[in-house]
């Protein structure tokens, strides 16, 4: 029996805060990390999803005989034979299931491209060729999905805010005010495009239901499935190693529901694996909004009245609020301030959160119209939205837990060069291309969730630490790493960090700019503990020794403040209006963030973060065709995002923000890169041409005929 | 996705009969187009026939002045080759302009010259086009026609043709070889895309089972100074919106010889002979390219949400020949 004496003491330096590579770099990059569509399983059979061609209707029959003479057909799964699912519940995000991932329950088609059967064949090519020629017959009913600024059958809806503030009499304000500014500014729908499609693979072992999937939480995704077969929580265990991306939209999908569907049926391991196209109707997105902002100000530009109303659609199953209006209650106070957040019902698929749900259109059309309203008052844009930072929530009335925003903008105006800039627009030029520059103003809301960490000091003398985290591109699985590290006053590379195991124990998901706070908190405390056991100066038995942390208790301690991450936003563009092209030639991105764990990971999240939003402004539109009520081009040839072409000199820093609640200082930096770059490159747009850009994306056909005075847009 | 049987040929009489046995077959060149487009289902051939192995894959200078490129050259090949960079530059540019450089180490000549359009009406099995099923409709004449057609198009087809390369090839008289069972033929690129009429599944003049062997350039000396360009809704990697390729030639003030085709503006690349018919002989200056420009676009038929190519292909007209005189003066 070997044991190892600890308490030896060590003087490592501190890990956080200093760059390090990520843990599972050298597998990632030499391909040897497994992704959940290419583990191996044996006796694995492959499910297709077959989904609607019509955009609202009734599925009259599924001709699903013919299909399973078809060479290597198993079964085909479909609303009249499949097992009946649980959705009367609420699930971790304190909301019921999307009844989109409740597949095969009935005959309605809410939307094109809803799952209406499964193909299970041996290999999955044969699954897909079945599943392309199965026939099922509808009854077509005509759909409705145009959004439009003047439809009458909108309505207010919470979703994870209130949908409505109203302070002080806005009219009023309104009236009283020196400048006025009333525009209104459009996003379209967008997706979230990570690299790696929805994947599962569910198999019973042993009594339990095992799920090999790629998701944003093991948790969160064991717990649904737990609810909708209605087993119990222990009874389900979901892995999710390597996560190549998800940006809001790996969470319980239907890909995984009919895997367990045919994985039951079948009592063998069966795998579903999403294409590109249906990705596009059923992993969500980003609906698209139509924002009006109303802005009065005094001579001197400090507001009197702040207007943002915001209107979404959502489909007919589920109510998905993107709160669009939400950002200007933590960013602007004013005498009369209102905000609301409304959604319009129609036959399209259920948005989701995507990275900055809310923030990322939201402050487009805000921070647009700050720069409208500076040009209308004469000031610099720095300048009129450093006169109105509010001292507490403007809304609430709450103090900030910290607000470093000034800060942001006055180390980034240093560094971008700001000062002295000439605030005229279209008087730059550099050949055939017009030149401006631009600066937007973001923030998203910081918090920490529930988490329980599990740490072992090993009898070898290495530790390993687990917990239910996902590693989704951010470099979480190094952060963790690198927090327990300091707690436990070793270097990394004793530390083994073992996550994507829902039987880790329950842990927040990689969401809401949640996950490494949530995480990191519960691991601390777990490898806090875990040291001041061995400092007790004990032998190590074989099976080491472990310490648990459960986050609950520490978390509903905190009190109530505005918490929230700020940034600064800085971009110079060129402008060809004879061609239309814009081209994105630098950006800044300041941000106050917390402190920062792994600043070479962190670079990296808040730089993707901003090349989001220069996709955002100039490329990023799924297109819906009103005649068939699906999309024009759902795939990543039609769907275009920024390519390393479009993405020049970018960089992104922070100032010093910790937090003073949190253990270490963590507040969360998974979305704050996007806030505000979209509008900061629009302002930069308008600064070089003299044109303003309220419809997303500045595509070139728009700056043309902006100049032209085409009418077509 | 059906399975597909797959030979390999290695010469081109073995291409010709390996095709002839399986009426259902298809060459397969880099399969950069024809591989995606199986895997929608768009195209479903019961045989591919591998023509990368023919001896097709040299660019070699013809007896008169000119170049002959071999059909399975691969594109990276086409836009370095020494030549090609130096007589017909814009060649290059083109090439270049198209896909990325793991496509272009694919990507054959030949293959470019019969790749389909990207309509995504077209690429999507589940909606009605007259090109993949004739008869079935054109869902883009009422829905959505951003990057369709102002030129040549017909009420049955608004797609337009996506090549980069071809459009350089166009401006400078390039002809198509190729051969079939019965013999070899020849067309000129100009020649060689059928019109839409009502018959848009039907795009070239090649006979059925004929394989493309190569590109004959002719001796161009106004092609040295020759220029590509391409806009499109982001920087790389993208089908184009609308692209010029120009080739000008100005002695004392005056247009002595002029190559202009565009891209992205109707179902083949566009020669433009209005314009260079306009050109020729005229003082260049910008009135002159723009009235030449305007001459060519007269014929353009718009859509309600394309009619911003008119614009761009006027402004990207004189742009260009703009250039190319300036450097002419220099």
């Amino acid at each position: 029996m070997t044991t190892t004496t600890t308490g030896t003491p060590t003087t490592p330096k501190q890990s956080v805060g200093t760059a390090h590579t990520r843990v599972d770099g050298y597998e990632k990059v030499t391909g040897s990390a497994r992704y959940a569509g290419e583990i191996p399983f044996a006796d694995l059979a492959h499910g297709w999803l077959a989904v609607s061609t019509v955009a609202r209707g009734r599925i009259r029959s599924v001709d699903d005989e013919p299909v399973l003479r078809m060479p290597g057909v198993i079964t085909v799964l479909h609303h009249g034979n499949a097992p009946r699912l649980n959705t009367e519940y609420i699930g971790m995000l304190g909301a019921p299931p999307d009844p989109t991932c409740a597949v095969f329950q009935h005959d309605r088609v809410p939307h094109l491209g809803w799952p209406v059967a499964l193909v299970v064949a041996e290999t999955p090519e044969q699954a897909r060729e079945a599943a392309e020629a199965l026939a099922v017959h509808y009854d077509r009913e005509p759909h409705d999905v145009a959004l439009s600024a003047t439809r009458t059958d909108t309505h207010p809806v919470d979703g994870f805010m209130p949908a409505v503030t109203e302070k002080g009499d806005l009219e009023a304000e309104l009236a009283a005010s020196d400048v006025v500014l009333d525009a209104e500014y459009t996003t379209p729908e967008e997706h979230h495009s990570m690299m790696e499609p929805h994947a599962a693979t569910a198999l019973w072992d042993g009594g339990r239901l095992e799920v090999i999937d790629s998701n944003q939480g093991a948790t969160w995704v064991g717990s649904e499935l737990a609810k909708l077969f209605s087993l119990e929580p222990d009874a389900v265990r979901v892995r999710s190693e390597h996560v190549g991306g998800g940006f809001g939209s790996k969470g319980v999908r239907a890909h995984q529901v009919a895997a367990v569907m045919a994985a039951t049926a079948l009592d063998r391991p069966v795998r579903v694996v999403m294409t590109r196209r249906q990705m596009f109707s059923l992993t969500g997105y980003r609906s698209p909004t139509i924002q009006r902002v109303r802005l009065g100000a005094s001579a001197d530009g400090r507001l009197r009245a702040l207007e943002h109303s915001a209107v979404n659609l959502t489909s007919t199953v589920f109510d998905f609020v993107e709160p669009a209006a939400g950002p200007a209650r933590v960013m602007y106070g004013a005498e009369a301030h209102h905000t609301a957040n409304r959604i319009v019902r129609l036959d399209v698929p259920t948005p989701t959160f995507m990275r900055a749900p809310g923030e990322a259109p939201g402050s487009f059309a805000l921070e647009s119209a700050f720069d409208e309203l500076a040009e209308k008052c004469g000031l610099d844009p720095i300048e009129l939205r450093l006169r109105n930072e509010p001292d507490r929530g403007p809304v609430s009335g709450l103090p900030f837990s910290s607000r470093n925003l000034r800060a942001c903008f006055d180390e980034g105006a240093r560094r971008f060069g700001w000062a002295g800039r000439d605030p005229r627009p279209g008087v730059r030029r550099d050949g055939r291309w017009l030149l401006g520059t631009g600066t937007a103003a973001g923030s998203f809301s910081a918090g920490a969730a529930p988490s329980t960490a599990v740490a072992t000091a090993e009898a070898d003398g290495t530790f390993t630490v687990r917990i239910a985290a996902a590693d989704i591109g951010t470099g979480a699985r190094t952060a963790l790493t690198l927090l327990a590290a300091d707690a436990l006053e070793v270097a990394p590379d004793r530390v083994k960090m073992r996550i994507g195991d829902s039987d880790f124990g329950p842990a927040w998901l990689a969401g809401g700019s949640m996950g490494t706070r949530s995480w990191g908190w519960a691991v601390t405390i777990a490898a806090s503990e875990l040291k001041e056991r061995l400092a007790l100066g004990a032998d190590i038995p074989p099976e080491g020794i472990t310490v648990r942390s459960d986050t609950t208790e520490a978390l509903q301690a905190l009190t109530q403040k505005e918490r929230h991450s700020f940034c600064a936003q800085f971009a110079e563009v060129a402008v060809d209006v004879t061609t239309g092209e814009v081209r994105v030639r630098r950006m800044l991105g300041i941000f106050a963030a917390g402190r920062i764990v792994n600043p070479l990971t962190a670079r990296s999240q808040l730089v993707g973060g901003m090349t989001w939003g220069i996709s955002m402004a100039l490329h990023e539109e799924a297109v819906r065709d009103p005649a068939t009520g699906g999309l024009y081009g759902a795939d990543l040839a039609g769907y275009h995002v920024a390519t390393n072409a479009d993405v020049a000199e970018i960089e992104a820093d922070w100032v010093a923000d910790p937090d003073p609640d949190d253990p270490v200082g963590l507040k969360g930096i998974g979305e704050i890169g996007i806030v505000g770059a979209a509008a900061a490159i629009a302002n930069a747009v308008w600064h070089a041409t003299g044109v303003r850009h309220r419809n997303l994306p500045i595509r070139p056909d728009r700056v043309l005929q902006a100049v032209t005075g085409a009418p077509d847009a | 996705m059906r399975e597909f049987g797959y030979h390999r040929a290695y010469d081109v009489a073995g291409a010709l009969a390996l095709l002839g046995a399986d009426p259902d077959a298809r060459f397969l060149g880099g399969g950069t187009n024809l591989v995606d487009l199986m895997k929608t289902g768009v195209e479903r051939p019961a045989s591919l026939v591998d023509v990368r192995e023919l001896p097709l894959d040299g660019i070699e200078p013809t007896a008169d002045g000119g170049l002959r490129i071999g059909a399975t050259v691969t594109n990276s090949d086409l836009a370095a080759h020494p030549e090609v960079r130096r007589r017909y530059p814009a060649l290059t540019q083109a090439v270049l302009a198209g896909a990325s450089g793991q496509l272009r180490n694919m990507a054959t000549v030949g293959g470019n010259l019969l790749q389909r359009t990207r309509c995504a009406y077209f690429t999507d099995v589940t909606q009605a086009c007259n090109k993949r099923v004739p008869g079935s409709g054109c869902p883009a004449i009422e829905g959505e026609h951003h990057n369709h057609a102002v030129l040549g198009a017909s009420e049955h087809c608004v797609a337009v043709h996506p090549s980069d390369m071809g459009v350089a090839l166009t401006a400078f008289d390039a002809t198509v070889t190729y051969e079939t069972p019965d013999g070899p033929g020849r067309s000129p690129l100009t020649d060689f895309y059928l019109p839409v009429a009502d018959t848009p599944h039907q795009e070239t003049v090649l006979p059925p089972g004929a394989l493309i062997t190569g590109v004959t350039l002719p001796p161009a000396p106004v092609a040295a100074r020759s220029r590509y360009r391409k806009v499109r809704e982001r920087a790389s990697y993208a089908f184009a919106i609308g692209s010029v390729a120009a080739a000008l030639d100005v002695r004392d003030g005056v247009v002595q010889d002029v190559r202009l085709a565009l891209g992205a503006v109707a179902s083949r690349p566009w020669r433009a002979r209005t314009a260079e018919r306009a050109l020729a002989g005229a003082p260049a200056g910008a009135e002159t390219f723009a009235a030449a420009a305007d001459a060519e676009l007269a014929a353009a038929r718009p859509l309600p949400h394309n009619g911003y190519k008119v614009t761009l292909m006027r402004n990207l007209i004189v742009a260009v020949l703009t250039e190319l005189a300036e450097e002419a003066a220099r």
